[in-house]
């Protein structure tokens, strides 16, 4: 395949092809694109393209294709490079007009003429990009596993293997196409657990590397979101159309690797520089930060990306394809979902219900300053002091493509930092644990909180965790001023008592009679007390079929997508039920528990695949928030003094 | 305007002189031209002007005197500061100006109009030049302001050249201010010559439009300070000297770089010169950082950042965190080639060199600053505004545009409307009465759960400055101001708070029952006074904080009850509560019909698409506009029926109580009244109060005061709930036991002391109604006021 093999290997020849066809003609960009993008439609093609996420950098070859799935965290300032220059062939006096495009450094063998009237300057920007923070495992096995591109180790480096046997060794790197073959199928699940370990190893080995290598001057900082992730962090310039693209987006990059020593060299020779008044433009903070070195932080030239929805390796891109022929079975899915999490939440099947309405709720639209859709959900009852809600974040964490525990220690409180801040010295946004993906899962664990004082951190971290539960939104903090980063994150709260969450946000009112601002509050009724918690989690998740798990997984992440509305005629019968129900008792229901009762009614009717609301859900709907409230009033004559 | 022909031999003269012009050409400069000396004083003034206007003729003297001064030798000595601003500019003028000819496609028009453009610039700065004298005396800062927009009206070449070609222009404009200076004033001592400083250029640009075509051009764009770096010398010639024969020479830097001399030319040693640091010339640079002001950012992105670098004067003039406008010129360093690489970083760095700087904010805490203030709006937005204006129903159409996800409270959400236009600023401070407040401050209070929390982030979010706080995470400082000592620095700093920072804008203040008592007592300087006084740590002064309030409160029993007054359910001061204008009650109504179209209303947000509801409803950003420009734009004052209906209708106000003995009105609910009609006028787009306005104002306050100043146990609308605290029958009914007790220890006769208890009981028989224990103290305690008894522990002594 030496097409393959030049698209793939050598982009920039390519660019450099088409560039001198067109002869200076404007239209020679487009055309790079546009051939990028024939090449990469077929999905096939696109899979030979290797990439950063499983396969470390040093095994990529400099200014080759590769891919990245990544997370914009940050966008530096627009800059200025050589578009169009000039080289000069000191011997022969011929002058070539050479591209810029896609490049870090200006290859002069020759002679570069700085001051021809036909440079070109160009304007790029530059995204700071880390792997999607809170990524399940199971996502990244299944990714790497689907993409057969393995490189071959240049021979310089030898990397240390650590547990894989040599057989497995030789079956990569010389059968690649024969291996994805193999897991390309849907037994492919099943393949992970054998291979996926040692590859993993692998790819964290260069991160291991890197660290040991700036621990001699300070370990560079990678900002990313989520306390102990991993993966490499990229730069990735864009040359078009970076205005559709914002923070805090999923992205697929395809474009080219460039990992050119000279740019840490530079950064290295500016410390013996001559006196140059323009080297202050940089603190030191800010050059480790723009211009880390490229071994550690390759840049990323980006010849074409498209925006993902999602990040469920099962689902095809553009999720709605896939939904059709999904459909038909969602209702034995749900059926099976239902019945695993009812094991898993110890017997209690209203609380499965109501966690699975949860796991496929979104913010899909908003009015004004309110989020139409999100459902938080407070789980209280947990067991203290056990390990119960680890083992219940595992069980979610298995069936959704990203997602993040937060335990609520008064340590993490006082010491997190949760909104991401601006720093003005390294010029960059440092991030917070806050910061995440659209349609992530924040496991907020309140059974590990005790008693003791909050500062003034603390108190901080608590009012945004507030605000990202009623509006659906982080402020972060840029020092002189804040500005609102509107986000679609599903928070979970487990707790022991009813959670103290949104009582502490100043924006709501603190009256024993205001409304729960967790859009709900199930109380966990265990059914079963199993002797030893750990095992039973684990022997239910031992029992679950891996195809079983796929399912769910296409489940959960498919209903999010779907539309849904609501008939003329069911509008008049819900408006006829509210109207009666406020007659009996207009203490029993408010304009609040009628926003509660329609997004669980929604969510209940997307839940078995229906696109509208009939009348049966509407009832089901009703049915459900009573049992749930009839459960938590329950509670209050037990407990007597819970609010 | 003079025309080349009008000045035929003068046309093509160099640079450096200055043909005189025609004088009839010169009013017309006059009109166009405004000059600003130093930012702060505007020639503007007609008085001073028109003299110097009749008086020039005569001031120019002999064409002759004028023709032999070359640009050094007019200037007798004054030194010549260098423009590091403009780059190494003196050095290669001459020749980039030339090859601008050479090349540019309009060389010989362009070449001629420099000559000829320079005359009339120069007679132009005549004026300034006048003044200039005036003011360098004064302030001793020879620097001279242009507003390029005024030069554009003026003439779009020579704005066009200057934008185009910074570098070369200014210079000539300071050679022609420098020349008709001294020749005017021969005698006047400076420290430096005058330099010219353009000002707001082309568009006010945004930090995200700067591309690559800009570079080299004069820009004016705003942002915000970020970071400040120390002071940098930078040196503007270096001095060497042979160390074999102790020549000396100066070279000046070039972009940046000094060429060594290799060879000595008294000696020819070669490498033998050596730089004395002490005798090279260096000037004063600032790298400053800016970055995009939030305004400007699209949703979803993070600002960019500049690096700005302010020369010699201009160090040290922001500090972080200002709102600035820069001219300056876009910079891109160009690459240096480095011999030992065979690869060079193809990226170029840009910054930009600052000429002027504007803090855009910087009266904010003095006065308006009403150019800074004016938000720009195109002629087709301004129409569909006036369009928008002109319908009938307008003030219906914005109130229910305002918060749409909020269901009915049609009247609160009116009176949050013209909250957002306030009402129109007056000043009496020459009679003594010292500025009108024209915020309207709006209290909303009633139950949980009634969507107040959610009104107030919608009016955050809707105004530009406006401000959310919540009354139990705030303190007082956080409110208004407080000092710190700077880390770095160790200077003090005001930081200002919430209320500060909404001048102009409204602040939100939720759970405002909540706030404790000394916080809420800084506020009730704030909403009648407009002003915030601050003695802290050596600061003593005082900021102005004209913002409206928009306040939220809960019920102190949690839940509203209809039996109690509004003071006695929301347990607020009534200083405070007199302080607003409108105080509306939000309570769930309960009844049937109401519950349908709540019902309706939240089903329908629930399956509409987001396209039908962009068409159902005014978007926010149409109302945004309407409200910047309204508040911008109108002023409206009362006309004369207005100001007979706002009479009738505060003496009617006034005669509803005092038929029952109370007084129902007080000149502040006039005020309100006033400034509610004139918020209905800048509705309307108004320039004048008319008497639907003053109807609708009365309708609105009626409202509010039926809901909140009702009395419920007459069911009377009763002003004085909210001014004393009390109502008036309350009132009455505490005179008449007081009255009852003092006759009943008359009727004890001559008996000096009393048993508390006895008295209580005797009062209780006595008295056909109950009597509780806190009345009778009440009654106790007026009597001690009149200085009948006293009471001590348990006995209760007669005097």
């Amino acid at each position: 395949m030496p097409t393959v093999h030049d698209w793939i290997n050598n982009p920039l020849g390519i660019v450099e092809d088409i560039f001198a066809q067109s002869n200076c003609s404007p239209d020679w960009e487009t055309k790079v694109l546009e051939y990028f993008k024939e090449k990469l439609k077929d999905n096939e093609a696109a899979s030979w393209v290797p990439s950063l996420n499983d396969v470390p950098v040093h095994y990529l070859k400099a200014n080759s294709l590769v891919k990245f799935r990544c997370f914009i965290q940050d966008m530096f300032d627009p800059e200025f490079y050589m578009g169009v220059y000039e080289t000069v062939d000191p011997s022969s006096k011929s002058k070539v007009l050479r591209s810029g495009k896609y490049k870090d450094v200006a290859e002069c063998g020759h002679q570069v003429d700085l001051n021809t009237k036909n440079a070109v300057t160009l304007e790029r920007q530059t995204f700071y990009c880390v792997p999607i923070p809170g990524e399940s495992p199971w996502v990244k096995e299944s990714y790497s596993c689907s993409n057969p591109a393995r490189v071959v180790p240049s021979t310089s480096y030898a990397p240390c293997r650590h547990k894989r046997s040599y057989e497995e060794d030789e079956d990569m790197e010389t059968q690649p196409h024969k291996q994805k073959e193999q897991l390309a199928g849907p037994q492919g699940t099943t393949d992970i657990h054998g291979s996926g370990d040692p590859k993993r190893l692998e790819t964290e080995a260069p991160s291991s590397l890197s660290n040991a290598a700036s621990g001699c001057s300070s370990p560079l900082d990678l900002n990313f979101p989520l306390p102990g992730e991993k993966g490499p962090a990229c730069l990735v310039k864009v040359y078009e159309e970076w205005e559709l693209f914002k923070v805090n987006d999923i992205l697929e990059v395809y474009g080219i690797l460039s990992v050119d020593p000279v740019l840490s060299v530079i950064s290295e020779d500016k410390d013996s520089s001559l006196v140059d008044p323009m080297d202050c433009t940089e603190s030191v903070e800010e050059q480790r930060v723009h211009c880390p070195p490229a071994s550690l932080v390759p840049r990323l030239h980006m010849l074409y990306a498209h925006r993902l929805q999602h990040n469920n390796p099962l689902l095809p891109p553009a999720a709605s394809e896939a939904s059709s022929g999904f459909l038909n079975d969602v209702v034995s899915v749900r059926g099976e979902l239902l019945g695993y999490l009812t094991h898993v939440l110890l017997g209690d099947a209203l609380a499965a219900e109501y966690l699975i309405l949860h796991l496929i709720s979104t913010v899909y639209a908003r009015r004004d300053v309110l989020p139409l859709g999100k459902f938080t959900l407070n789980l209280s009852g947990c067991p203290h002091n056990s390990t119960y809600t680890e083992q219940l974040y595992r069980v979610i964490q298995q069936l959704i493509p990203s997602s993040f525990r937060l335990g609520m220690s008064l340590h993490n409180m006082n010491n997190l930092r949760l909104v991401p801040r601006k720093d003005y010295t390294a010029n960059r946004l440092l991030s917070g644990v806050l910061q995440l993906a659209p349609n992530t899962s924040l496991f907020l664990d309140e059974t590990q909180l005790e008693q003791g004082q909050l500062d003034s951190t603390g108190v901080r971290n608590i009012t945004a965790l507030g605000n990202l539960i009623s509006w659906q939104k982080v402020d972060y903090d840029f020092n002189y001023h804040q500005m609102e980063f509107p986000c679609n994150i599903n928070v979970l709260i487990a707790s022991e008592g009813k959670s103290l969450l949104p009582f502490l946000t100043p924006c709501l009112p603190c009256t024993p009679h205001s409304p729960p601002q967790c859009d709900c509050h199930v109380r966990l009724q265990p059914q079963l007390a199993p002797p030893n918690l750990e095992q039973y989690i684990s022997t239910i998740q031992v029992s679950l079929s891996p195809s079983l798990l796929n399912k769910f997984r296409i489940y959960l992440s498919l209903l999010r997508t779907l539309d849904y509305s609501i008939s003329e005629e069911v509008t008049k019968a819900v408006e006829d039920d509210f109207v009666e129900m406020r007659k009996d008792d207009p203490q029993s229901i408010s304009a609040e528990d009628l926003h509660r009762l329609l997004v669980v009614a929604r969510l209940l009717s997307l839940s078995v695949g229906h696109t509208t609301l009939s009348r049966d859900r509407w009832m089901r709907a009703k049915h459900l928030e009573t049992l749930r409230t009839n459960r938590t009033e329950q509670q209050k004559c037990v407990n007597g003094n819970e609010p | 305007m003079s025309s080349p022909s009008a000045t035929p031999t003068k046309g093509k003269r160099t640079r450096g002189s200055n043909p005189p012009t025609p004088t009839q050409s010169e009013p017309v400069v006059f009109m166009k031209l405004m000059v600003v000396i130093n930012g702060e004083i505007c020639c503007s003034l007609p008085a001073p002007l028109n003299e110097i206007d009749m008086s020039s003729p005569l001031t120019y003297g002999t064409p002759s005197s004028r023709v032999e001064g070359t640009p050094r030798s007019g200037l007798r000595g004054t030194p010549v500061r260098q423009r590091p601003d403009l780059g190494s500019v003196r050095k290669a003028r001459q020749v980039d100006l030339h090859s601008d000819h050479a090349n540019g496609p309009e060389a010989p028009a362009s070449e001629h109009s420099v000559g000829q453009k320079l005359v009339i610039w120069g007679t132009d700065v005549n004026v300034g030049t006048c003044k200039e004298k005036f003011q360098i005396n004064v302030v001793g800062d020879p620097v001279l302001n242009v507003n390029c927009e005024h030069l554009q009206s003026f003439d779009a070449d020579l704005y066009r050249q200057l934008i185009a070609y910074p570098q070369e222009v200014i210079p000539t404009f300071d050679m022609a201010v420098n020349e008709l200076f001294f020749e005017r004033f021969p005698d006047s001592v400076i420290e430096h010559q005058i330099q010219v400083r353009p000002y707001n250029a082309l568009k006010t640009r945004n930090m995200r439009n700067l591309n690559p075509e800009d570079i080299d051009q004069l820009i004016t764009i705003s942002g915000m300070v970020i970071r400040t770096s120390q002071l940098i010398p930078e040196m503007q010639e270096a001095f060497f000297r042979c160390q074999v024969c102790a020549f000396s020479t100066r070279v000046e830097v070039d972009r940046g770089r000094i060429a060594e001399p290799a060879v000595c030319r008294n000696c020819n040693t070669t490498h033998s010169m050596a730089l004395i640091h002490n005798r090279s010339i260096f000037s004063d640079k600032q790298m400053i950082k800016l970055q995009e002001s939030p305004e400007d950012m699209p949703a979803g992105q993070t600002p960019h950042t500049t690096v700005v670098y302010a020369h010699n004067d201009l160090v040290d003039k922001v500090q972080p965190g200002d709102r600035v406008n820069i001219t300056g010129i876009y910079r891109a360093v160009p690459i240096r080639l480095n011999p030992r690489q065979s690869n060079v970083k193809s990226v170029y760095k840009t910054h930009i060199d600052a000429i002027h700087f504007r803090k855009t904010h910087e009266k904010r805490l003095h006065g308006l600053d009403e150019e800074a203030e004016e938000k720009l709006f195109t002629e087709e937005r301004v129409r569909t505004l006036r369009e928008l204006a002109a319908k009938p129903d307008v003030y219906e159409r914005l109130s229910s545009a305002l918060a749409p996800s909020i269901y009915e409270h049609e009247d609160i959400k009116k009176g949050i409307l013209l909250q957002l236009f306030g009402g129109t600023r007056k000043d009496f401070s020459q009679t003594g009465r010292g500025g009108f407040r024209a915020e309207i401050n709006i209290l909303l209070c009633g139950d949980p759960g009634t969507s107040k929390s959610q009104l107030l982030q919608y009016v955050y979010n809707l105004v530009p400055r406006g401000q959310y706080t919540s009354g139990k995470g705030s303190s007082a400082v956080g409110l208004t101001a407080y000092v710190m000592k700077d880390p770095e620095t160790r200077q003090l700093v005001l930081q200002t708070g919430a209320l500060v920072l909404s001048d102009n804008g409204i602040c939100c203040i939720d759970e405002f029952d909540k706030m404790s008592d000394s916080t809420r007592s800084v506020l009730h300087e704030v909403m009648e006074q407009q002003t915030l006084s601050i003695a802290k740590a050596g600061i003593i002064c005082q900021l102005n904080a004209r913002t409206s309030v928009l306040a939220a409160a809960n019920p102190v029993e949690s839940q509203w009850n209809p039996k109690k007054t509004t003071i006695e359910n929301i347990q607020l001061p009534h200083t405070l509560l007199s302080r607003f204008d409108l105080i509306f009650l939000m309570l769930d109504p309960q009844d049937e019909a109401y519950d349908r179209r709540l019902a309706h209303h939240l089903v329908s947000l629930y399956y509409q698409s987001e396209e039908q509801l962009e068409e159902e409803f005014l978007d926010m950003a149409m109302l945004k506009d309407y409200v910047a420009y309204a508040r911008s734009y109108i002023e409206p004052r009362l006309s004369e029926e207005a100001s007979q209906a706002l009479i009738k209708a505060y003496v009617d106000m006034r005669k509803i109580g005092s038929g029952r003995g109370m007084v129902s009105a007080y000149p502040r609910q006039l005020e309100s009244l006033i400034r509610l009609a004139e918020a209905h006028a800048k509705v309307r787009f108004s320039d004048k109060v008319e008497t639907i306005d003053v109807e609708e104002a009365k309708r609105l306050h009626r409202e509010a005061l039926k809901q909140s100043a009702t009395d419920p146990r007459t069911g009377f609308v009763d002003i004085s709930i909210l001014t004393t605290g009390m109502s008036a029958t309350a009132r009455k009914r505490k005179e008449e036991l007081a009255q009852a007790l003092k006759r009943l220890i008359q009727s004890k006769g001559k008996v000096p002391t009393m048993k508390y208890q006895q008295l209580f009981d005797d009062l209780r028989a006595q008295s056909d109604v109950a009597i509780t224990k806190d009345m009778f103290e009440e009654a106790l305690q007026a009597l001690t006021d009149e200085d009948y008894l006293t009471v001590t522990g348990k006995t209760v002594r007669l005097l």
